[in-house]
């Protein structure tokens, strides 16, 4: 792959595969993509509530990204050009292999340029490029309950959220703060979305958290295992929880990323030898490409070695 | 210099390569035939028929083979094949009374009408490996019976409901049976949706379930009814038609279990029931499942939920093995944004613990707190 690829071509690889036959455009049917969309209807127009879906089996496992993809399934359209991300990078074998899957049942273009797709589905990341009120983010959602931490069952949490009897999260937030001298949760950092629903972002670093807040993307969670979609319409306001002596705050490096120079990106740390020696790049590879592009001026040809 | 996770395309297609090439083995061994494994490892196809909802013996043996007998593994391939496959209508209700019989007891009469027909067990087999199958397997053809069995074979439960024993099984109800494969559950369960999920539900846990039931964990006295195993035909109703017609036959196994009575003062005490069904022949699944559904109904029968097995949402939201084994194993995919995050947290957690004790401090590798 070069940078500028958009794959629908790469010379026979697994990126590029024939459309299966005998099934449907992204593999659901019709009726259950119908069934989805109301859902997501329903969802866009209640900010951050969790919707009940009838979750169906896909050929990848519970976990891996199935409600991602049955909501990617029920939105994407032929002209739609899609990427995929798991912790920020396109290259990580889950995100190789559900865009794979999307190439087989779908044969609609991919690509790795966060402001070409129209619709972009990740795992664990918000890409550090804005993104614009032209596209759709899908979160993969292992656990879409907030509240499950606090009260395990379902038919308590539901209650609660319909009365929004939110007090046990601010009291688990004081208790962390009691303990610890600070609020310790790091990803998947609640939010209230719109001043009403209490919502997870997904396990996203915090650190991805304000970008949620009036993004003019549109925002679509989905659990395919929980059975339940949720979503954040555009310029929707996103509040992460906390305390006005405490207020919310982000992950901070003192490093730059080791590639590309970047000092506002979220940073992997990288053990390079038996010293424990670590170096920083960034999480969000496109990203990372781009910023190299931009100081050597040329388009980077090959990936990976960063030099 | 660093060399992130790359080239992820090439190492999936080498490693799908690598596992068609196990899966086949020796090629100096001849390859198993799907009528191979319908025919002789049958009751691994109905458990991942059973599992898999889907009743199809050559897909199940297909699902063994290529799952190279992890029968999770081949539930799954069943489960995300069934997903594609479209609805036609839903069949006449089963009536277990009157299928062909081969195999049926009942541990609480020591004799009934139909009489006890142990059919194919394991039951009273010496747990002694048999070195001749390792021969060559050959085995004489069983013995015929002399008598067919008896075509009135009554269900032990209606015998006992003949005398107002035992509670009716259920009201008519003409309802729509609820569809966890198509809907969202919702708690409480209906009845329809229990079972569904149980008849589904990973045979293992259910297993222990049972099993923790019997040792105290909200015991209910389950005595077997009866199990039943055999063949029944299956009708439908097309709408062109309007009558029904016979489109296949199916082996199932049956138990109904018999618990604990209730009554008080004005009503009179009655048995009450658990219920267990399975495609194919899984009596260690439906009797787990009769054990379960009596367990559940804990709340309806006025009984203290406390243990495990009596709870509704608890058993019902974690009995799936292809959703357990999917999140279980989904901690395999990368973390490391999210391990970055917590390393960021702990490390400025353990800065300030030692800013509190310079003497003890020692050296953070280049992390700025989160604060």
């Amino acid at each position: 792959m070069t940078a500028s690829s958009q794959n629908k071509n790469t010379n026979g690889s697994l990126e590029n595969p024939e459309i299966l036959e005998g099934y449907n455009f992204a593999y659901l049917d019709d009726q259950t993509k119908r069934m989805i969309r109301r859902a997501i209807l329903k969802a866009v127009a209640i900010p951050g509530y969790q919707v009940p879906f009838g979750s169906r089996e896909m050929p990848l496992p519970f976990g891996w990204g199935t409600g991602g993809i049955q909501v990617t399934a029920s939105i994407i359209g032929q002209d739609d050009i899609l990427k995929v991300i798991d912790q920020g990078s396109d290259d990580t074998t889950n995100a190789v292999n559900i865009r794979n899957f999307f190439g087989k049942t779908a044969g609609v273009d991919t690509t790795e340029k966060t402001n070409k797709a129209t619709v972009i589905q990740t795992r664990h990341r918000i890409p550090e490029t804005p993104l614009s009120k032209d596209q759709i983010l899908v979160y993969q959602v292992p656990i879409p309950e907030p509240l499950r931490w606090l009260e395990h069952r379902e038919t308590e949490t539901r209650k609660m959220h319909a009365l929004a009897e939110y007090g046990v999260m601010h009291v688990g937030l004081y208790e962390n703060i009691a303990h610890y001298g600070r609020v310790t949760t790091s990803y998947d950092y609640p939010v209230q979305v719109d001043d009403r629903y209490i919502m997870s972002p997904s396990p996203i670093p915090k650190f991805d958290n304000p970008k949620m807040d009036k993004m003019p993307a549109l925002q679509l969670f989905g659990a395919g295992r929980e059975k339940r979609i949720y979503a954040v319409p555009p310029f929707t306001k996103v509040k992460s929880l906390d305390f006005d002596d405490h207020p919310f705050t982000i992950e901070s490096w003192e490093e730059s990323c080791a590639l590309c120079g970047s000092s506002n990106s979220f940073l992997d740390e990288v053990i390079t030898d038996d010293e424990g020696t670590r170096m920083f790049v960034c999480s969000d590879s496109n990203y990372c490409k781009e910023q190299i592009e931009k100081l050597t001026n040329a388009p980077l040809v090959q990936n990976g070695d960063g030099s | 210099m660093y060399v992130a996770v790359k080239g992820g395309e090439s190492a999936i297609r080498n490693s799908q390569q690598l596992l068609a090439e196990e899966r086949r083995g020796d090629r100096n061994v001849e390859e198993l035939t799907l009528d191979q494994i319908q025919n002789q490892m049958s009751l691994a196809v109905d458990r991942v028929m059973a599992e898999g909802s889907l009743y199809d013996k050559e897909l199940a043996a297909l699902a063994i083979k290529q799952s190279r007998g992890d029968l999770v593994e081949a539930i799954f391939l069943l489960r995300a094949y069934r997903t594609t496959l479209p609805r036609f209508g839903t069949t006449i209700p089963i009536e277990t009374a009157n299928m062909s019989i081969r195999r049926r007891i009942s541990a609480t009469f020591k004799d009934l009408p139909g009489g006890q027909v142990l059919g194919p067990s394991f039951d009273y087999t010496h747990r002694l490996l048999d070195f001749s199958l390792a021969a060559n397997g050959d085995v004489p053809d069983a013995v015929e019976a002399e008598d067919a069995v008896d075509q009135n074979m009554p269900r032990v439960t209606d015998l006992l409901n003949n005398e107002g024993l035992i509670e009716e099984e259920t009201t008519e109800d003409d309802s729509e049976p609820f569809d966890i494969t198509r809907q969202s559950p919702k708690f409480p369960a209906e009845r329809t949706a229990r079972l569904q999920n149980l008849a589904r539900g990973d045979e293992g846990f259910l297993l222990a379930l049972a099993y923790s039931t019997q040792r105290g964990w909200g015991r209910n006295h389950p005595f077997a009814g009866e199990i039943r195993m055999g063949e029944l035909s299956i009708e439908f109703i097309p709408d062109e038609l309007g009558f029904p017609i016979e489109i296949g036959e199916i082996t199932i196994t049956e138990c109904q279990m018999i618990n604990q009575f209730k009554g008080s003062s004005e009503i009179p005490a009655q048995f009450t029931r658990g219920y267990g069904l399975s495609f194919g022949h899984n009596e260690r699944k439906t009797m787990a499942m009769g054990i379960i559904d009596r367990a559940l109904r804990a709340r309806e029968l006025d009984e203290q939920v406390q243990a495990p097995a009596q709870d509704e949402e608890f058993v019902l939201s974690h009995s799936c093995n292809v959703e357990a084994s999917g999140f279980v194993q989904h901690l395999k995919l990368p973390h490391y944004v999210d391990f970055q995050s917590e390393l960021v947290t702990v490390r400025a957690l353990r800065e300030a613990v030692n800013t509190d004790k310079p003497d003890e401090a020692e050296p953070i590798p280049g992390i700025v707190a989160a604060e």
